[in-house]
């Protein structure tokens, strides 16, 4: 019983991660490629981890396991804000099909310094 | 608030040091029984609104685990249809939550759920940007996020 839940788990992991890396390669722009490598690269990476804790069945691996699965959920969110911000900063075009652009000349210099909506109109 | 959830993990480490051996099993018991130590005494101390938050803290985590696999089943669809048309906008959302870790919160919430990516934060913590990779309706998405996740987190940490 417990390999046939792994098994589902892991080919689920292994499709999701799939999907995220055609997603980076068929998105258009950075900004939605990060969409692809934060949510599906966390859960299928995080699925793998939750697969091993339950197929060892020993506390020490499972505890370690759902621990590197927690930091995955609270750290890869930050890269990718950080990555988007870092690239909007340096000048990076969005793709030529975006709608709205709110974000479009709050940064006041290229230290980053962001005013906030209000401010400026 | 904070300082009931401490005393219940001092109480959970002083159940395993009286049995003597650490572990989770152990230490997850021991947070059990005090946390019922900690029940009995709702009344003389006023520990209910403790246990209150307990709930909408775990409602929060459920919330956002059903968001986190809605927003996977969503990009995964984008990825893999045939056609390429997107919508993507950046959009800026008025935050009503002030305080430095409930926006951290929200902007890591808003990340991992469908169609959205925090980019950054004002200076002076009052506009979060939102990358959205499909939009349709840029102020159903702001009604959306502040009585969705805004809401749990302001009821679930104040």
């Amino acid at each position: 019983m417990i390999s046939v839940i792994t098994g589902v788990l892991l080919i689920t992991a292994a499709v999701v991660n799939l999907i995220a890396a055609i997603g980076i390669l068929r998105f258009p722009d950075l900004y939605t490629r990060m969409h692809a490598a934060s949510k599906a690269g966390t859960l299928g990476a995080g699925l793998m981890l939750v697969t091993i804790a339950i197929h060892s069945g020993e506390i020490e691996i499972a505890s370690r396991a759902l621990a590197g699965a927690a930091f995955f959920l609270l750290t890869a969110p930050i890269s990718a804000h950080l990555l988007a911000r870092a690239a909007y900063v340096a000048g990076i075009e969005p793709w030529e099909g975006t709608k709205v652009d709110h974000l479009k000349g709050h940064y006041t210099d290229k230290q980053g310094h962001l005013s906030s909506d209000d401010e400026k109109s | 608030m904070s300082n009931l959830f401490l005393i219940n993990v001092l109480m959970a480490v002083a159940w395993c040091a009286v049995l003597g051996s650490f572990t989770l099993m152990n230490l997850l018991f021991g947070f059990a029984v005090s946390s019922g130590a900690l029940w009995l005494t709702r009344e003389q101390y006023r520990t209910s609104k403790y246990f209150h938050r307990f709930w909408l803290v775990l409602g929060l985590v459920l919330l956002f685990l059903k968001e986190l696999v809605l927003s996977v089943v969503r990009v995964a669809w984008l990825v893999i249809r045939p056609s390429r048309s997107l919508n993507p906008s950046f959009v800026s959302f008025p935050l009503t939550v002030t305080k430095a870790h409930e926006i951290t919160l929200l902007a890591n919430l808003i990340t991992l759920t469908p169609g959205t990516l925090s980019v950054d934060v004002s200076d002076d913590n009052k506009t979060l940007y939102i990358h959205c990779i499909d939009v349709d309706d840029v102020d159903a998405l702001r009604r959306d996020i502040a009585e969705g996740f805004e809401r749990k987190i302001m009821e679930a940490l104040r």
